[in-house]
């Protein structure tokens, strides 16, 4: 149990340090990205790990995904079950168009001093004025946002899953989200609280990276209107990453805010 | 002299309005395959920006099931699926049927008479591909102007999953 508790307090501390490249990656797999058929579904694989899609580190927690419907609605995930490496689930695509599915965790992390001790502290804002003693010293609150995401279109591509919810870093589509192509450009909007966030490094990765001998990372870094191309040299799954930080955090008590945003997208071949 | 100069312009003129034909052979290869299945088998019309001008045939497993006959795997035929496949309701008269196989598969299309639409005078690619479960996928694509100004006869090659792909016009 305590072993447990530290496994995911890593985790949360990886999540929370997104400049340190040691951090792990978290994903979300589709079976596939463009369905069709009178009864679609896809499986999804979620996990947290170093290496491109290999779960070999820890699972999503199941209870943080979430499904958005073409229509703009949510959905639980279907058949989810949570092995050691990864969380397994299912969507059936019931309606036609693109859907959404998000793992966003956030939380807010506090160091501070007790009697010369230093405590760390990991939370929400409703736990947070009872977690911390009134006798605590030097304390530091941060918020953290992190936000992974995934898309499967059903027929025809659709937007009325990816209307941003203006919390934290997000990507929208300028290129449709399941719609890329090998060599071909594709160019998407990240947005920082639903405002375009200009001059920000994104990292795109491309799967199978246990089968060469270099991340073969390509870097760009959004404009002023927070627009970005990655041009794709191969087909295959790519994690597409962005992170920043602020002291823009709505918790009174957070001075600082750690934000991130990864999504898998398929590349398909000409 | 005089007499052929007039007539030229007029011929010209009068071209677009009677209606050409655009005959596609497909050739279907003969594979030496331990499980063979027909190909899924696209072929359509595209303008300079990729974007469908017609959508002349497609071909896939008619058989009825629960997950919905043979779309499911519709969009296997990737390039055709994302430049228009995905926004038609099948099945489409005229356009869709089963897969066909091994051979020649010629298919004639008279212009202002579906599938084949009018088309504006311009630069076309007639695209075809075909996806084979357990086997391969290939695109193979033949530009062409139109209409032509005299009967034409186009051809390109495939390699594995299409053998040639013949285009002739007839204005």
């Amino acid at each position: 149990m305590i072993k447990h508790s530290l496994k995911w307090g890593a985790l949360a501390m990886a999540l929370a340090l997104p400049f340190t490249a040691q951090a792990h990656k978290m994903w979300m797999v589709p079976s596939a990205t463009n369905v069709s058929g009178n009864d679609p579904w896809v499986t999804v694989d979620a996990a947290v790990s170093n290496d491109l899609f290999y779960p070999d580190h820890m699972p999503v927690q199941l209870d943080r995904v979430v499904v958005t419907t073409p229509d703009g609605q949510t959905a639980k995930p279907d058949n989810a079950l949570t092995g050691q490496y990864r969380s397994v689930f299912d969507v059936h695509l019931t309606q036609p168009g693109t859907y959404k599915i998000a793992a966003v965790n956030g939380g807010l992390f506090a160091n501070y001093e007790v009697d010369g001790q230093k405590k760390r502290w990991r939370g929400d804002a409703a736990e947070l004025a009872k977690a911390i003693p009134a006798n605590a010293k030097n304390v530091e609150v941060s918020e953290s946002i992190n936000r992974v995401e995934t898309f499967v279109t059903n027929g025809k591509p659709s937007d009325g899953a990816l209307k941003p919810s203006g919390k934290g870093l997000e990507l929208v589509p300028v290129t449709r989200f399941t719609d890329l192509a090998s060599g071909e450009a594709a160019t998407f909007q990240l947005l920082l609280d639903g405002k375009p966030a200009s001059n920000l490094k994104v990292m795109a990765i491309a799967g199978e990276t246990r089968y060469r001998n270099a991340p073969e990372e390509i870097d760009v870094t959004t404009d002023k209107d927070g627009k970005f191309s990655l041009t794709w040299p191969h087909a295959g799954m790519y994690w597409v990453n962005a992170s920043t930080q602020d002291n823009k955090s709505s918790i009174k008590q957070a001075k600082q805010r750690r934000l991130s945003y990864a999504a898998t997208l398929e590349v398909l071949p000409q | 002299m005089r007499r052929l100069s007039l007539t030229l312009p007029a011929m010209l003129l009068a071209a677009p309005v009677a209606a050409a034909d655009l005959n596609v052979t497909v050739q279907i290869p003969q594979l030496n395959v331990a499980e063979y299945h027909r190909p899924y088998t696209a072929v359509w019309v595209e303008r300079e920006d990729h974007s469908v001008a017609a959508q002349l045939a497609v071909w896939y497993a008619q058989k009825e099931s629960k997950e919905g006959a043979g779309t499911k795997w519709l969009p296997e035929l990737r390039q055709w699926w994302r430049r228009g496949g995905r926004d038609l309701q099948m099945p489409v008269d005229g356009v869709s049927g089963a897969t066909r196989p091994a051979g020649d598969q010629k298919l004639s299309f008279h212009e202002g008479k579906a599938p084949l639409t009018t088309l504006a005078p311009g630069k076309y690619e007639l695209v075809v591909e075909a996806a084979r479960e357990t086997g391969g996928r290939e695109v193979v694509r033949v530009p062409f102007t139109w209409p032509a100004a005299a009967p034409q006869q186009l051809a390109a090659q495939g390699s594995t999953e299409l053998g040639a792909v013949k285009v002739d016009l007839a204005p």
